[in-house]
């Protein structure tokens, strides 16, 4: 190496001009114009979509992102204008979001709330995000909705059932159109009386996480309140893929109904798992043994295959329901992929064109404004009837769908059958309920 | 200067401008081209290279000088970012407690799981690391929920004590992490004709610590003690017989290492306070040998220049979705866009792992000494011709 002479005063002379040299350009630059974060000043505004695109849930995932290129192309103008034709605010014209087109851009959260995180960030300071949407776990929607809130854009949850995420972790800039493990719990409780009696009991397999806690918490909670009785909640971690030594033990608990907490792949173990086990045929307290799965979907019902006939459970959407809304959304959603949407398609659909609408309703993309315009919107034909985004905790109040896995399915995707649609006001729990008390919504932040 | 060779120096001085001109290397495209997707100079993604690269610094003091592999660093990384924002939870958002915190934290850590680790070498070492470590995100995920919040990972929430600061801003919402007044997520924009560069505090923060990490490093590396832990490296048996105990130096190794990832960990929670138990798992116990074995174990710089690809990867390539090829491909015929897209599909968006693994299969196979060897093969490359030219005969000293 050639030899360098560093004396001090060159040293500060050079920094002096360096100095000088980059602090010049901020002359001519004015200083944090925008109003606040990444307000969009082109031709354009930009969604980011964050959903797993890697691990257990990664099939939950894809059917979102079809959901949301769906929901863009129908906000630009593009295809047969799905559910924008039968929402019952007729504020979208199909020109984008206040004339400016829709773009967008995705991420993989893999499932983990640190990468979840990472992927939001780069959306927000790197592609200039204004709002957020996605992820198919609670708890990286609750990591994601902290990180909105902090850095001042929209969070749109996607599929998250947990009581914490408008409960106790809710935020101020986070909304949720999806329903959570107490509206589970409401709905299903009635069924469940009506098809296994008041003397139960019942044994639960919960997987370890906010979500699984919450909804088993409210499984339990009005299981007993009918005269059910509680055997034993056992954890199960998330990554589980045999579940037989957690079902083992049961056919010798003296219980006679086992609750699976579970989810996605989860789900469709465990369940498998049980169904070898001879749990289906076993009879129990001199009553056949039953199995119940709170929260359904039809990815999943596909995945169970034959084990899911007869099995009740809980669902947000279904695409079998009839009103205009759904068809349409069905319709234009089988149109472009050849297969019917799932509820996670739908949710995240209709989390879209909710956000779109609030913003041209505020005639802002500010967060405060489109947080305004959402908070107590009441709205309907978005395929789940009339609906309300409650301001207290930011949550959507509406029917909740009680569904069995069909006995004789016509078709791949023709799973479940509807056993009763429970009305928002059977659901509706007051915000300071014990399950969801112990947050606050804090204020609006604009960045 | 500094105490360092004029090798080492320079080296030191080529880390500096390197981390200090990140903004302006990183963001190489003008913000709105086509090609800005490749851009990585934005506050998070940096401020994730240089933590990255401290991490891998502190993993290269144990693997690169006494060749024990531990499989479970992460936990260490894991610990230091709880630590640190449970300081901000009951202290106050100011970063410095906090990271001080951490790697006390996680150099205490760092030293039950040595002492009871190093009684063994090779293959049990590293197995005896990682079922610590997996013990510890099983611990982290659900047994110690109430300290760890479980898979939802600890976040600051309004309502908690924050003794030395307060718990709500005025506007009611939840303060920002910093130090002594400077937030680390201020960032100032610099538009220079088409490129916009992003100067994050936070960002600059980072970087001045993991120059003091490398400086420290290097140190390390050239210090008596250095020597000491090569020794172990190459032959500990011969050490055993020439009368040293190599326990107490691969010991003080194992928990220097610890502390690096801890402050790792700590930074990681003050540029963005939420600590989740996937940290600790052993996925990111084995991202942090990749790193290390992709840029050059043993080599001073090579750790920082492998976090920096692997993080680029996954953060960019992963980025690049249907959408994003079909506008680059444009310009051709239907046919053969659609055909070009599907060829370069697997390896982008969610494929991302699979070049990345492509990658690492090259270099391992083909530059065994990592990114640093490619470096020197290049620079040997031009030196070469360099040398055709006649040359006054230069005496070497012997041996």
């Amino acid at each position: 190496m050639s030899k360098t002479n560093l004396t001090r005063r060159g040293v500060l002379k050079s920094g002096a001009v360096a100095g000088a040299g980059v602090a010049l350009p901020t002359i001519f630059t004015a200083s944090s114009a925008a109003a606040y974060t990444n307000e969009p000043t082109g031709a354009s505004v930009t969604l980011g979509f964050n959903v797993p695109q890697t691990g257990a849930y990664a099939d939950e995932g894809a059917d979102e992102l079809r959901a949301y290129e769906l929901a863009v192309e129908h906000l630009n103008g593009g295809g047969d204008g799905g559910m924008l034709n039968t929402f019952s605010s007729k504020e979208l014209k199909g020109d984008g979001i206040l004339g400016k087109k829709v773009e967008f851009v995705t991420g993989d959260t893999q499932t983990k709330s640190d990468a979840a995180r990472a992927s939001a960030k780069s959306m927000i300071e790197k592609d200039g995000a204004v709002m957020i949407t996605g992820g198919s776990s609670s708890g990286v929607a609750i990591a994601v909705q902290g990180l909105c809130q902090e850095a001042g854009v929209i969070f749109m949850a996607g599929l998250t059932h947990s009581n914490d995420t408008t409960g106790k972790d809710k935020k101020a800039n986070g909304f949720r159109h999806f329903f959570n493990g107490y509206m589970s719990a409401a709905a299903l409780a009635p069924v469940l009386k009506g098809l296994y009696g008041d003397d139960r009991k019942a044994y639960h397999l919960t997987a370890d996480y906010t979500w699984g806690w919450t909804q088993q918490e409210s499984i339990a909670a009005a299981t007993e309140a009918m005269g059910w009785e509680t055997v034993n909640n056992v954890l199960t971690p998330l990554a589980s893929t045999d579940f037989s030594s957690y079902i083992a033990p049961v056919l010798n608990s003296g219980a006679d109904v086992l609750v699976l907490n579970h989810y996605g792949g989860n789900m469709v173990n465990s369940l498998t798992n049980a169904v070898q086990f001879g749990l289906r045929e076993a009879q129990a307290n001199g009553k056949n043994f039953e199995i119940v799965v709170p929260l359904f979907s039809r990815l999943m019902a596909r995945g169970a295959g034959e084990n899911i006939k007869g099995i009740v459970g809980s669902t947000n959407w279904h695409w079998s329901l009839q009103d205009e809304g759904s068809k349409a959304f069905v319709k234009s959603f089988g149109t472009k992929y050849g297969f019917p949407p799932s509820q996670a398609a739908h949710t995240t659909y209709c989390q879209t064109l909710l956000y779109a609408d609030a913003c041209q309703r505020a005639g802002t993309f500010n967060p405060c404004g489109v947080g305004e315009a959402l908070e107590g919107f009441e709205f309907d034909g978005l395929g789940n009837g009339k609906t309300l985004y409650r301001a207290d905790d930011h949550q959507c109040f509406k029917d909740v769908l009680v569904v069995k896995g069909k006995e004789n399915p016509t078709s791949e995707f023709d799973l479940l059958e509807v056993v009763e649609v429970t009305p928002a006001a059977q659901v509706t729990y007051d915000p300071e309920h014990p399950m969801f008390a112990g947050g606050q919504l804090g204020s609006c932040n604009a960045g | 200067m500094l105490g360092l060779g004029k090798k080492d120096t320079s080296l030191l001085l080529v880390v500096v401008a390197l981390t200090m001109l990140a903004p302006f290397i990183l963001n190489p495209f003008p913000s709105d081209s086509a090609m800005a997707q490749f851009n990585a100079g934005y506050p998070d993604l940096m401020q994730r290279f240089v933590i990255f690269g401290i991490f891998a610094i502190g993993f290269n003091i144990l693997f690169g000088l006494t060749g024990y592999l531990s499989f479970g660093h992460a936990a260490f990384l894991g610990v230091g970012s709880y630590s640190a924002v449970w300081m901000f939870k009951l202290l106050s958002m100011n970063i410095l407690p906090a990271i001080i915190l951490s790697v006390i934290i996680a150099g205490l850590f760092s030293l039950i799981i040595g002492w009871v680790s190093l009684r063994r070498t090779g293959i049990y070492f590293s197995i005896l690391t990682l079922a610590f470590a997996q013990m510890s995100f099983a611990l982290a995920y659900s047994v110690l929920t109430p300290l760890t919040n479980g898979e939802t990972g600890l976040q600051v929430n309004l309502d908690d004590p924050r003794v030395l600061g307060v718990s709500a801003t005025a506007d009611g919402s939840i303060p920002v992490t910093n130090l002594f007044g400077l937030e680390m997520r201020a960032a100032y924009d610099m538009a220079v004709g088409p490129w916009t560069f992003t100067f994050s505090a936070g960002y600059y923060v980072c970087a001045l610590v993991m120059i003091a990490a490398f400086y420290l490093s290097i140190r390390i590396f050239r210090s008596p003690f250095g020597m000491m832990l090569r020794a172990i490296k190459s032959n500990q048996t011969r050490m055993n017989y020439t009368g040293l105990n190599p326990k107490p130096y691969t010991l003080a190794a194992f928990v220097i290492s610890g502390m690096y990832a801890g402050l790792a960990g700590g930074l990681m929670a003050s540029m963005d306070p939420l600590a989740g138990a996937e940290r600790m798992q052993w996925t990111a116990s084995g991202e942090v040998v990749l790193m290390t074995i992709l840029g050059g174990v043993g080599t001073l710089i090579g750790p920082v220049l492998g976090a920096g690809l692997i993080k680029y990867f996954e953060n960019i390539f992963s980025k690049i979705n249907d959408t994003v090829l079909h506008s680059w491909f444009a310009f051709l015929p239907d046919g053969i866009e659609d055909f070009f897209v599907s060829i370069i599909h697997p390896f982008v968006g969610k494929g991302w792992h699979l070049t990345l693994g492509l990658m690492f299969m090259l270099v391992v196979t083909f530059l065994p000494g990592g990114l640093v060897e490619g470096g020197q093969r290049i620079a040997k490359a031009f030196r070469k011709k360099e040398d055709d030219k006649p040359k006054s005969p230069s005496t070497e000293p012997a041996e």
